[in-house]
Formats: structure tokens, sequence, C-alpha cells
């Protein structure tokens, strides 16, 4: 670094003589010079001590969950008798997977609830991406009185703790009628989520070059096209990343389930899989050998979520449309 | 195709007080190749800007044929735009790139494909057509941007500084390109550049700009022969034509030993605050003294040419229009196979029929 900077500072002083040329010289310089702080900063991260501890963290993350994944396919005794890092010497059995699927003991089939899962989540996910996409086009490309304002509103709404919001909502949803009903929970999800999604969108949006909109507004294209065609293409590793991370959500969510639906997990029910889980194990826990299995079932649908969106993170997607 | 026709056009920016367009009024002929030139912030690309309705027009009217654009938007207008930084649409293949604004517009898929291939054909593109920009060299993507805009057939093309991403070779190249491409097609072309030799060599008329203000607006010829003010004289031209404030005597103005001859109504000042403007290669260089005398500081070689760089001896004599507080030499072209030795003294005398008098407080040429 410190032997590469004198000459592109000389450069840079013979550029303002120069005028215009000193433009076209600066701006490679600008971004050597950023690339190669960039450059320091993974070398920095690049050490072994980091490696070592990324390691351990990695362990110390995984351990538990695989600990859970053995657990889930052994025997009520012998979990109850050993630990699971002793269960090479005891049998395995999927008969834990049966039991919570098909039901037993008086335990609802959880196969229902994954459906009701999925009614859930799949609309509280397209609901808030479809809005804030919307709304971050707005406020990254349409100009309106009190722009600036609203947006920082928006986002000052993060603030608010979204249990603040829970019991008003439930008496609203009442009210009006929907109190108990999917809807009161795909609103409710919606809500919490526009904030982040909105400001996550509206900077991926301003990322995208102006003189791209610009093109397009030439050629004939209004805003529900440019929003359409030319944006929404391109923010694909946004509106992937945001899913992913509210389908987690949503999926995972217990608190807005709980309360939007009174606690009522029982058959018939519009209950998520989380209340389930919640009741598996029973009142007094006498259960919680089902209770490994079940979690698996829940954790296995994000992990197929993540795998199968995780194609669109894909980098360099505005490469060759612009240049300089 | 059409004319196009800025009328007291002018446009200020939101917390401005100086218009960043002031009044501009060019009128475009049918088929013509007008090139906007000026320094940076000169509102040269502005005035394209609003000419496409991407920017707002304050004041004054825009018309495109005999039709008022002026509050249009872009999409009613019938122009096409060629990009500084191409803009091409990054997730959309070259074919789809160039046929965009035919879809918008509900032409026909055949007919597109039509349109494109021969575009393509005209630009070398048939082999590029399905790959996506990322895939094409710079010149290549500059080539798809004119496609772009050639597709729709337009009435106006506007060009922002198309070229400026371009290697300086491939630059030169594409330029010619350009310009005999919009001769064949015959299509009115606004083309905004910084670059003087690029408004030279394609425009048929350039308009200057500076701070907003169009200086003049003429063919190359025109304003390289007879510049309109100081301005136009310093920026047309490489190397720029030598500005010197000469003083003054009873009968004209003192260069050197040469005496130029001033109408009567200025001799009558005195002769004063008077700017002589000769091109470096409009002078004689001889060692008689005769002219003005110069120190040699520097020589340029370009193998047929030489440029003489001087400093006149005498301290009266100051060169106009640097715009860094460095004093500006004096150039003189000289033959490459005859220069003379760098620190000796030499004079130079101007071919009268090729001398610039200017006023030095107004700027305006006499």
């Amino acid at each position: 670094m410190s032997t590469a900077t004198p000459p592109p500072v000389s450069a840079a002083v013979a550029g303002v003589a120069v005028g215009e040329a000193a433009r076209e010289d600066a701006l490679p310089r600008k971004k050597r010079r950023r690339g190669s702080a960039a450059g320091n900063a993974a070398k920095s991260v690049t050490s072994p001590w980091a490696s070592v501890i990324a390691i351990v963290m990695a362990l110390a993350w995984t351990t538990p969950t695989f600990g859970l994944l053995v657990t889930s396919f052994r025997n009520q005794a012998d979990i109850q008798e050993t630990g699971w890092w002793q269960a090479l010497s005891t049998p395995f059995t999927l008969s834990n997977y049966s039991a919570v699927l098909s039901g037993a003991e008086g335990q609802p089939p959880l196969t229902d609830f994954i459906v009701n899962s999925f009614v859930i989540a799949i609309p509280a996910v397209m609901l808030p991406l479809f809005l804030a996409s919307l709304a971050a086009y707005a406020f990254a490309w349409i100009d309106f009185p009190f722009r600036n304002l609203l947006f920082v509103a928006v986002f000052a709404l993060q603030i608010v703790p979204l249990q603040i919001a829970l019991l008003p909502l439930v008496t609203m949803y009442q009210n009006i009628g929907i109190g108990g009903t999917y809807w009161s929970l795909w609103l409710s999800h919606s809500a919490f989520a526009l904030p982040l999604a909105v400001f996550l969108l509206h900077n991926f949006m301003k990322e995208i070059p102006a003189s791209l909109l610009e093109a397009a507004r030439v050629d004939g294209a209004g805003h529900v096209r440019i929003f359409f065609q030319v944006l929404l293409p391109l923010i694909t590793p946004a509106l992937a990343s945001f899913g992913i991370f509210q389908f987690l959500w949503v999926w995972n969510d217990l608190l807005v389930a709980i309360t939007m639906l009174g606690g009522n997990a029982g058959n018939g029910s519009n209950a998520p899989l989380t209340m389930v889980l919640n009741n598996i194990s029973g009142t007094l826990g006498n259960r919680w050998y089902l209770l490994s299995a079940a979690a698996f079932i829940s954790i296995a649908v994000p992990v197929v979520v993540f795998l199968s969106l995780q194609r669109y993170f894909v980098r360099g997607l505005l490469a060759g449309g612009t240049k300089g | 195709m059409a004319t196009v026709r800025f009328d007291e056009a002018t446009r200020v920016y939101p917390g401005n007080d100086t218009p960043s367009v002031n009044k501009l009024n060019i009128d475009v002929q049918d088929g013509e190749f007008l090139v906007l030139v000026g320094p940076s912030g000169c509102g040269k690309s502005t005035s394209l800007r609003m000419l496409a309705g991407l920017e707002e027009v304050n004041d004054g009217k825009i018309w495109i044929g005999d039709r008022d654009v002026t509050d249009l938007s872009p999409k009613d207008r019938d122009v096409a735009m060629v990009f500084q930084n191409y803009a091409l649409y990054p997730h959309m293949s070259v074919a789809d790139n160039m046929g965009f604004a035919l879809k918008i517009a509900g032409v026909d898929k055949s007919e597109i494909r039509k349109r494109v291939e021969e575009a393509a054909n005209i630009l070398d593109l048939t082999a590029y057509l399905e790959r996506k920009p990322k895939a094409l060299s710079g010149g290549q993507r500059q080539r798809v941007a004119m496609g772009r805009a050639i597709v729709r057939s337009p009435q106006v093309f506007l060009m922002d500084e198309p070229l400026s991403n371009l290697d300086a070779k491939l630059r030169v190249q594409t330029r010619t390109q350009i310009a005999s491409l919009q001769r064949r097609l015959g299509v009115t072309t606004v083309y905004v550049t910084h670059d003087q030799v690029e408004a030279m060599t394609m425009g048929d008329r350039i308009a200057l700009l500076k701070d907003g203000i169009l200086q003049q607006c003429a063919t190359p010829r025109e304003m390289y022969d007879s510049p309109a003010n100081l301005f136009v004289a310093g920026f047309i031209g490489s190397p720029a034509m030598n500005l010197v404030a000469v003083p003054a005597g009873p009968d004209g103005a003192r260069f050197g030993s040469h005496t130029v001859p001033l109408p009567r109504e200025r001799s009558e000042h005195g002769g004063k605050g008077v700017v002589v403007g000769v091109r470096p290669e409009d002078v004689e260089v001889t060692t008689n003294p005769d002219g003005l005398e110069l120190t040699v500081d520097v020589i340029e070689e370009l193998g047929a040419d030489a440029y003489v760089y001087g400093t006149p001896t005498d301290p009266e004599v100051t060169l106009e229009g640097g715009d860094d507080n460095l004093a500006k030499p004096f150039i003189a072209r000289v033959d490459g196979r005859n220069v003379p030795a760098k620190g000796s003294k030499i004079f130079v005398y101007p071919k009268s029929e090729h001398l610039h008098v200017f006023d030095q407080a107004s700027g305006k040429r006499i």
C-alpha cells in the first residue's frame, strides 16, 4: 500500500490542472484505494486465529443441534437413561417420528399443522415483500412531498417493539371480525416486517444506476413497467434474502400466533406448528421424547426453503449494464 | 425525422440562484448533426436531458418538428438516447435490450426480430444477439447502446458523451463510425461532448456553451476561423489559440514590433484593453527582429511538426486564458526538421489574414 501511494497522488495533482481529464483519472484511483482497504480487511480476517475462532463457534452452534437429531431417533427409555453421545450402544428407531406425524397419546397429527404453518407463512412473506418493494420504489425513485420525512418515519417504526402492538391489534381484529383467523396473522406479520423490508429494498433500489431508469423512460416505459421489468429482476437477491428471513421469522413465530389465535392448538384449529410443538411435551413434560422428532420436522422446512432460494443470491447482477 | 428548436429554454435547479441552462436558443435542422460542447458544468448535458424530457424546463419552450414537447414525458417525444455509461439492461440479452422500446410500443414480435437483426447487421452485432451485456467488451456495449437507439427509428437521436468510456484508439474509430452512420440514416442528432476534437470532427454545427449560456453556434470551420468571443477562441482548437493582451499605440495594438490595425472607434480609445488572438499555425517564426520576441521554454516534437512554447520577453505582454494562475506560454508551430534551440530568442510574426482581435473587457470579437 505505502509503495503504491505516491504515483496516484501525483497523477491526481496533474489531473486537476487538466480539468476534465481529472475526473476520469480520479475515479479509478478512488476505487483502487477502496479496493485495497477491502483487501486489508480481508487479509486480517484470514489469519489462522480467525479460522480457529470460526471453527470453535461453528462447533458450539452445531453440537446441540446434532444432539437433538440423534435423540429424535432413540427410544423413550434410552433417552431417559443415557445421553445422546452414547447412542451407538442403543438401537435407533423411527417410532418418535411416526408417533408425532400420525398423532399419538391424544395428540393431534402434526401433518395438519404443517399445512397450517404454510398457509400462514406464504402470504405473510409474499404480502410484505410485494408492498415493501412498491414502497421502496416510490421512496427511491419517485419525487413526492415529504419523501425523506416519511422514509425516516417508516424506518423509525422499527424501534417500536412489536409486543406493544399485540393487544391493541387483537382488540382491533376482534372489532372488525377477523379475530382468530389467518387474516389476523397475515396482517400482523406483514405490518411487523414492513419497516425493515422497505428500508432494505430501498437501499438496493437506490444502488441501481439512475441512467438505467432514464433509459427505460426514454424507451417508453412507465412506472409499472420499469418496476416489474427493469427493477424487480435486478433486486432478486434482496427479495430472496428478505424472503428467507421473513419466512424463518414467521415459521418460527410463537408469540404472535398464540396472541392472535388465543392459545387454542387443538384439532381443526388454525394453529401453526410452533404452537403444537409448545404443547407436545405435555403439561408435565412427560412426552418430551416426542419433542425432538417434532422439532426436526419443523426445522426441515426452513432448511429446504433456504436451499431452494439460495440460487438467487447471485453476485454482480448489475454487471455489464453501465460503465463508469 | 424532424427539426429541433430550443426557444429560450431555461433550467434552474432547485436551490440554485443561477440557471444551469440560461435562455438557450438553438435551431437544429432536419437531419443535422449538432454537437453541444463546453467545459464540465456548462449545461450541455442538462440541455440534452431537457430535450429528452428527463429534466424539467422551467422557462421557454422546446419543439420537435412542429410539436411543442416542453411538457411531454420522455415516452411521448419519440426520441432515442445513448447514455454515457450505456445504461443497458443487465438482465436482458442484446436482442431484448435493443427490442425493449419496440416491445413496449406493442410492435409485432416478428417485426421486432426483423428490425433488431437489421440494426445488429449495421453495427456488426449479429453474433452477439443472445449474449448478456456482461459478456461484451466496452466497444460492443457501446454499439448495443447505439443499436437500441437505431432500432426505434426515432425522430431525434440524443447522445450524451457516448465515447467517453472507450479507450483512445477505439474512440477515434467509433467517432468516424457514428458520424457516417448518422449521415446514412439521416436522423437529426444532438450530441454532447466535452472534447472539442470530437465536436470539430463530427458535427455539422457546433454549439459551444459556458455557464449555461450559448457562446456561439456555427459550423466547425466558422468556429475555428472566426470565434465570436475570447472563450470560443480559447476553447476550439488544439493547441489553443494564443490570446495576447497587448499594449496599444495610437495607430493600433502593438504585437511586438508589428502593429495590428484597429477599427476607428477602438483606436480612439487608444487601443486599450485589446486581446490579439493568433493560432499556433498562423505565425511565422524567424530570427529577424520582426514581430513579438519570445524566449523558447519547451519544444514539443510531433514528427512532421513541432510546437514551440515560449514566454514573451516584454513583461508588458501577457497571455490570456489560463484557467489556473500559471503563466500561459505562447505556442507556435514550426517545421519539425527546423526547430529553434531551447532558451534561444525567436520572433513570431502573425499572418495578418488570420488575426483575431477581441475586446478585453467584454470578450467580444472586434
